[in-house]
């Protein structure tokens, strides 16, 4: 329990400065949004004014960022556009489809990942071992929108496996290739690192003595060796649910998934300041809770990381 | 006690144990390393990569952007151009090997100063612990915690005009925690080491005990992770390009060349191919150098 609050305190100052940076970086953004809003015609200066008086933009930027969150904790409010829709009204669909295509991507890291790991690791050294290596290796090299692209031609036009674009099959039908491919960095890694991990448990003391006392292979491998060789991986698939929602950009313009990846990147090139930060204070509160989460699991995992 | 008196003493002259077992360790590493088919290959596609970064002229057949001839614009390999022709009609072979720069540039660049900071603050936090080490982890956390396609995209978008150095400040920026806290880690592994006791004991400073006894110690895994972390900068900064928010036209890289070929990959399967070639072909490098370095590196494997 000590441990546990102490993490939640040292991820507070981490979520602020994280999102003052972002704020920070963004309002840096070149160019006026607010004369930018006019448009063709320019405004009278009374009336600029007024619209920066509105949206706080005069104020010193740490004033700016204090009114900003207290809206988001006190109201859950993101904030708006400055044609007056709110953020959070913008991203409510967008929301459900970049988390949809995450969903699809992590569970697929998880259950391939960690079955081709283990596979790998009890053969090691032989064929299916060296292949799983080669290939996992080789995904990592390729760059991800290479890989979307080539599945979509080769999975989604030639054999017809997939549908190519679009959300309109629904999930999981439509999210199966584009969480493949958004996952298939992090299945490849999550696959090394199980494969590296029980291949060194593998030769642990403890395993010989289940051995020696004649346990079946079955329970020595799943109980024994697999609960102390997965800590390291489900840290990593913990941390990389946040990147997978951050990371969906490339995928969603590959496969026109209308998330909110292609909106926060359409928003930066348009110097949509609100859009922008409203979108990654979510992300980032996604990555911080859920590099806690593995934390405070880890705990449970590994009594020693709760007491150290 | 002679024994022990005997051993205190050969642990004694300062520098020495702390060469003796980095020559040693670093040496079996190539004696290992020498014998791996997977280290020559990658050896000499990065050689090759790297002379092409360097000399590209020896292997192009023209300049960036030379002679380029719209009317031959996605023309398909053949003739003088092996690889065909890019969107503007120039010899892709010839833009592909003017590409080779950006990339390798820019992955060592980013690698070689995310290292140095990772050694820098890597040492001070894990060495002298307390605050100042809790000041570097909490800093660490911020940067770690920004996504890295967003968090670029809005520097790269908030300076525009960015040429090869701004991207690779960009990169750095956002690249340097994992080899950072995995820098602090190893320093707090070794610091209590008797050797480093022994060094204390003898009244080396700070400074002497950080880079000769400790540093040459806890390296090798960040050195990997260094190795791996080169591929990866290559591809974010193709994916970057590929996206629209790095380099731009008239700078020449595999990631616009990318960036171009999306629009056209279906017919002309040549704007995608040759690129992806040779990313591919260089990020993997880079991989699989790490891998049989670490394998080289770690006893526990053998």
């Amino acid at each position: 329990m000590r441990y546990a609050v102490h993490r939640l305190l040292q991820a507070i100052p981490v979520f602020v400065a994280t999102t003052f940076l972002i704020y920070a970086m963004v309002w840096s953004l070149p160019g006026d949004p607010i004369v930018a809003l006019a448009g063709d015609k320019p405004l009278p200066e009374n009336v600029l004014q007024a619209l920066r008086d509105h949206y706080h933009l005069n104020d010193p930027l740490i004033v700016q960022y204090g009114l900003y969150m207290a809206g988001v904790f006190l109201h859950g409010d993101l904030g708006e556009t400055f044609t007056g829709q709110p953020v959070s009204e913008l991203l409510t669909d967008r929301w459900a489809i970049t988390a949809q295509l995450a969903v699809t991507a992590w569970i697929f890291e998880l259950v391939v990942g960690i079955g081709l790991g283990v596979f790998a690791a009890l053969r090691r050294g032989r064929l299916a071992d060296t292949a799983v290596l080669a290939g996992t290796t080789f995904v990592i090299a390729v760059p991800v929108f290479v890989v979307g692209y080539t599945a979509q031609i080769v999975l989604g036009l030639n054999l017809g496996l997939f549908p190519t674009a679009g959300t309109d099959e629904g999930w999981p039908t439509s999210y199966l290739l584009p969480g493949m491919v958004l996952g298939s960095f992090g299945l490849a890694y999550v696959a090394r690192l199980t494969r590296a991990s029980v291949v060194e448990n593998l030769r642990a003391d403890y395993v010989r003595t289940a051995v020696a006392k004649g346990m079946r292979r079955s329970r020595v491998i799943g109980r024994h060796t697999l609960r102390n060789s997965l800590i390291p991986v489900v840290t990593y698939l913990g941390v990389d649910f946040g990147n997978l929602m951050a990371g969906a950009v490339v995928t969603e313009g590959i496969f026109n998934l209308p998330g909110i990846g292609q909106q926060v990147f359409q928003s930066i090139q348009l110097q949509e300041g609100p859009v922008v930060v409203g979108v990654t204070t979510l992300l980032v509160m996604i990555f911080i809770v859920a590099n806690l989460l593995v934390d405070l699991l880890y705990g449970v995992l590994d009594p020693r990381i709760r007491r150290g | 006690m002679v024994d022990l008196k005997a051993s205190v003493e050969s642990a004694a002259p300062g520098p020495e144990p702390a060469r003796e077992v980095r020559g040693s360790l670093w040496h079996d590493a190539w004696l290992e390393l020498r014998g791996r088919l997977i280290f020559w290959i990658s050896m000499v596609i990065l050689v090759v990569a790297c002379a092409m970064a360097a000399f590209p002229s020896l292997f192009a057949r023209l300049g960036p952007n030379e002679q380029c001839n719209l009317r031959m614009s996605k023309q398909g390999p053949g003739g003088a151009a092996i690889f065909g022709y890019d969107l503007q009609g120039c010899d892709y072979w010839s833009q592909i090997v003017h590409g080779t720069r950006a990339s390798v540039l820019i992955g060592i660049a980013v690698t070689v100063f995310a290292l140095l900071i990772a050694i820098l603050l890597g040492l001070v936090g894990g060495y002298y612990g307390g605050v100042l080490d809790a000041l570097i982890s909490r800093i660490t956390d911020v940067f770690f915690g920004i996504p890295f396609v967003l968090g670029s995209t809005v520097v790269l978008v908030a300076f525009p005009g960015h040429g090869i150095w701004a991207m690779t400040v960009v990169l750095v920026l956002l690249g340097w925690t994992t080899m950072t806290r995995l820098m602090r880690g190893q320093v707090i592994a070794v610091r209590d080491s008797d050797y480093v006791q022994a060094a204390k004991a003898l009244g080396a400073g700070d400074g002497r005990i950080m880079f000769k006894h400790i540093l040459p110690n806890s390296i090798a895994p960040v050195f990997v992770v260094a190795m791996l972390n080169v591929g990866n900068v290559i591809s974010g900064e193709a994916t970057l390009d590929y996206l629209g928010v790095g380099l731009q036209y008239p700078d020449v890289s595999w990631g616009l060349q990318l960036n171009v070929a999306q629009s056209f990959f279906a017919e002309y399967p040549h704007l995608l191919v040759f690129p992806a070639m040779f990313l591919t072909a260089t990020v993997l490098s880079f991989l699989m150098l790490g891998d049989v370095v670490r394998d080289a590196l770690d006893p526990k494997l053998r």
